[in-house]
């Protein structure tokens, strides 16, 4: 989240793990942050723990799978605020609320909660290529699908960069086998 | 046991052995989680620059970790990794959760010295 205050309260009430840290949360109220996903499984698993979760998401759509939207919607301990932006969280010692602003009607929402879990995916950390290499809007590498080769002759992208989906390091081992087997090819050709 | 390259302490007796051999101990308490590794990560950096201190990991969910998730000065910690700095055997700082190199060396200075 571009919020300047994220950081401090990391280890307060702001975590990006929900599987690490749900336990510390035992009987509060909880907000994720998120509309893929990562952020239905989180809030369904977060439940477990809190007397209340909210999921907080910027667009009017979720990117989640339907199923995991349908598992989320059926947990009565979850609540939607959608479409909302945490604007700033609040708290001293630890995470007290947030201010939540609604990015159609400008509208803000103080909310109050105990924890804020972050799960609006990741950063594939591509900035130094995007000018080398065709990016999609999050900054992931686009590859010719059932390849390696990016948009740039001779330039081959494999592991996370490329893969918004699975993240799995066997995945992108298997992605360095067909960069390697993609890199022979390349070069055969030119001779 | 955790993916690290970083020592591992895995019993009660080798965490009681570092902290009574070592003057300086820094030791993170986590999992292999992604507020956790990069944690990890910093310390491997760090161990040739701050050689006067020993720098140990310990996975959060043996029995030996205890003695970590027990302190006083963690007992208020929401998030992993608990990373607790020693020195002469007693805690100097301890925080919660993914910290990074600035934060990290902020710390080491202030309690190990450079």
């Amino acid at each position: 989240m571009p919020i300047p205050t994220e950081r401090k309260f990391y280890g307060k009430g702001v975590s990006g793990c929900a599987t690490c840290d749900g336990a510390f949360f035992r009987d509060k109220k909880i907000l994720v942050v998120g509309g893929g996903n990562t952020a239905m499984q989180d809030a369904v698993f977060l439940t477990r723990f809190a007397s209340k979760v909210t999921i907080v998401h910027r667009r009017d759509y979720l990117r989640a799978a339907a199923i995991e939207v349908e598992r989320a919607k059926k947990e009565p301990k979850i609540e939607w605020m959608i479409p909302w932006i945490v604007e700033e969280i609040l708290g001293n010692k630890s995470v007290t609320g947030a201010i939540l602003r609604n990015p159609q009607t400008n509208e803000e929402h103080h909310v109050q909660c105990d924890g804020i879990f972050v799960a609006i995916g990741h950063d594939p950390k591509t900035k130094v290529f995007r000018e080398l290499v065709k990016t999609d809007e999050s900054g992931f590498i686009q590859v010719e699908a059932g390849s390696t080769r990016t948009s740039m002759p001779g330039v081959f992208a494999c592991g996370d960069v490329r893969d918004l989906v699975y993240k799995q390091a066997v995945v992108a081992a298997g992605h360095g086998c067909m960069a390697a087997i993609d890199v022979k090819h390349y070069l055969e050709k030119k001779g | 046991m955790l993916k690290t390259n970083l020592r591992h302490l895995e019993t009660e007796a080798e965490s009681k052995e570092v902290l009574e051999n070592n003057e300086n101990v820094m030791i993170c308490c986590g999992r292999m989680g992604p507020m956790c590794i990069p944690v990890y990560g910093i310390m491997e950096q760090l161990e040739d620059e701050y050689s006067h201190v020993a720098f140990h990991d310990k996975d959060f969910d043996i029995p030996a970790a205890d003695f970590i998730k027990s302190l006083p000065e963690c007992s208020s910690f929401m998030g992993l990794p608990f990373t607790v700095y020693f020195k002469s055997g007693k805690v100097v700082a301890a925080t919660s959760s993914v910290q990074t190199k600035e934060q990290i060396t902020k710390i080491l200075d202030k309690v190990f010295g450079k």
